[in-house]
């Protein structure tokens, strides 16, 4: 049981959440977040007023899967977020002690395992 | 629009200045100016938000560079005398052109009301290419699509060229203006190919409330786009004027009852689109039918122009904000109807339409069609090709993603400031760089 937590490029997120989708990772939290990966600075102008943009605009997902799905996560997400340049992003895989799933009161792989779907 | 009874008044009296004309024409000049940014509104809400200045400077840029391109050249080639396919150099650089009378109002107010014109038609195609052009490219094709394809086009309806001597009716530009707009934005979108994410992800308008203010104040500069298309302060003017009130509405009440019927829910996109739409499809009318023929035009005029959006949008063009659907089709369909529409008891110097007797009306409005379509298209690709010979005409993948905003004007439309660090020039200190933006600072 872990959680994992990317930080990639905005402009790569539909191509994440596609591989995402393909592995079968249905559960996630996505947030739009502002972060610095050493990229260079984008500079703006605004009527003779320069500006560097430090931040930049990233997407934060954070998953939390069962151990058989910590690979095929992180590599489709290796694999769909990078466009080569620097600034692409950060992979964190962390240790969970407990989840619990709201609605059933489920804890730990449980939680993490997507209900299945019913039938209607 | 047409020019008979100017030039009727031309040939009975010598030519004089009529303050009323003038009065109106100047009012009417500074409406049809407002459209060029109205339209950048009405594009710029139904881009996504990094995309959104860009896609405003592509309407904004027209005004300053087919505005001097107008004055230097196009209205010579477009109105001065010439043979039946181009004017002349006669009035090249505002040569010959002051306040001496042209029909009834001052030659130079003449040339800026036209110069709105040529203006706002190349603003137009802009809403095939946005999100993907690049600015600079497109800059270059204004300046050579206003040379190559409007001025020769208005020449032939309005500057005595030879649709005009057939008998074309066109009163304020359906032809001139929207389909040739509409088809030279159907070849441009072809010829950049279908945005990067494109059929592959949700594409949605940042802002639907910008396009329906563009609607609106579209709307509003057309009654002197159609109105001062009678250059004059006539009963003309005041024919066109109500057209352009009443079209619109039907073709509004039709779209949304459309959108009612197919998917059960009136949209606020569809009803702004509806608005442009009726008002493209008057547009060659207005000053040639009833009040009553433009209620039933403008309904009609809803349902091509409503179903070829339905349908390019499954397709794997992407004319993006269906200039070709709204314009070429809207144009086409409002060319055809003036040829079915047109009442000389309305206008004496047009001519009967089909249903007051005169089927042949509608050959020569389809010749005109037709014509415009072919030479706007064929010119357009021509140009387009030329231009990608020496550059590139369409942003990387990459930078397609970032946003143009950003890549091309080194600005955001709604940016918070958070993380932005001023940049001290170096005459002063090379400290480390002092805070923020105030929204960063007040935090």
């Amino acid at each position: 049981m872990k959680l994992i937590v990317a930080i990639i490029r905005p402009d790569r997120l539909n191509e994440v959440l596609e591989a995402l989708y393909r592995t079968e990772v249905r559960g996630l939290t996505v947030s739009r977040v502002l972060g610095h990966g050493g990229e260079t600075d984008r500079v703006e102008t605004y009527r003779g007023t320069t500006v560097k943009m430090e931040l930049h605009e990233k997407v934060r997902l954070e998953i939390g899967v069962s151990e058989p799905f910590v690979n095929v996560t992180v590599k489709a997400i290796l694999g769909a977020a990078r466009t080569g340049e620097v600034g692409d992003g950060k992979v964190f895989v962390l240790d969970v002690k407990q989840v619990h799933r709201i609605r059933t009161g489920e804890r730990d792989e449980a939680a993490v395992t997507p209900p299945l779907p019913v039938e209607a | 629009m047409t020019q008979l009874p100017t030039l009727l008044a031309l040939q009975s009296a010598p030519p004089a200045v009529v303050p009323a004309d003038t009065a109106w024409m100047l009012v009417a000049t500074a409406l049809v100016l407002l459209m060029t940014p109205a339209l950048a509104f009405f594009y710029g809400g139904l881009v996504r938000s990094k995309n959104s200045l860009n896609t405003m400077m592509m309407s904004y840029a027209a005004l300053g560079v087919v505005g001097i391109v107008w004055a230097l050249l196009a209205y010579s080639l477009a109105f001065s005398d010439g043979n039946a396919i181009i004017g002349s150099t006669t009035n090249a650089l505002l040569a010959g052109v002051g306040t001496e009378a042209k029909g009834t109002i001052p030659h130079l107010l003449f040339m800026a009301f036209q110069g709105t014109f040529a203006i706002i038609t190349a603003a137009l195609i802009s809403g095939a290419v946005v999100e993907r052009m690049r600015f600079g490219p497109y800059l270059v094709f204004l300046v050579a699509w206003s040379l190559l394809v409007y001025a020769p086009v208005a020449h032939w309806v309005w500057g005595g060229g030879w649709l005009m001597s057939r008998g074309v009716l066109d009163f304020a530009g359906g032809t001139v203006v929207h389909i040739n707009a509409g088809v030279s934005a159907l070849v441009a979108a072809l010829v950049l190919g279908a945005r990067k994410d494109y059929s592959r992800q949700a594409i949605l308008p940042h802002s639907v409330p910008f396009t329906l203010l563009g609607a609106g104040l579209l709307w509003f500069g057309w009654f002197g786009f159609n109105g001062g298309s009678a250059l004059a302060s006539n009963e003309l003017a005041a024919l066109a004027f109500t057209n352009t009130f009443l079209a619109p509405m039907a073709t509004l009440v039709v779209w949304v009852l459309l959108d009612y019927f197919r998917t059960g829910r009136a949209t606020a996109v569809g009803g702004a689109t509806a608005i442009v739409v009726g008002l493209v499809a008057i547009t060659p009318a207005a000053g040639f039918v009833s009040p009553a023929g433009a209620l039933v035009l403008g309904a009609i005029a809803a349902l091509p122009s409503y179903f070829a959006i339905v349908f390019r949008s499954r397709t794997r063009l992407d004319d993006s904000l269906d200039v070709f659907a709204g314009h070429g089709i809207g144009g086409a369909t409002g060319a055809l109807l003036t040829g079915v529409f047109a009442q000389k008891a309305w206008n004496s110097a047009g001519a009967d339409g089909l249903l007051a007797g005169n089927p042949a009306q509608l050959g020569i409005q389809a010749l005109g069609v037709a014509t415009s379509m072919v030479y706007a298209g064929f010119m357009t690709f021509f140009i387009l090709k030329a231009l990608g010979l020496v550059m590139a005409l369409r942003a990387e993948p990459r930078t397609e993603g970032i946003g143009m905003d950003v890549s091309e004007h080194g600005e955001e439309a709604y940016s918070n400031g958070e993380g932005s660090i001023l940049v001290i020039q170096e005459s002063k200190a090379s400290a480390p760089a002092p805070v923020l933006t105030p929204q960063a600072a007040a935090r």
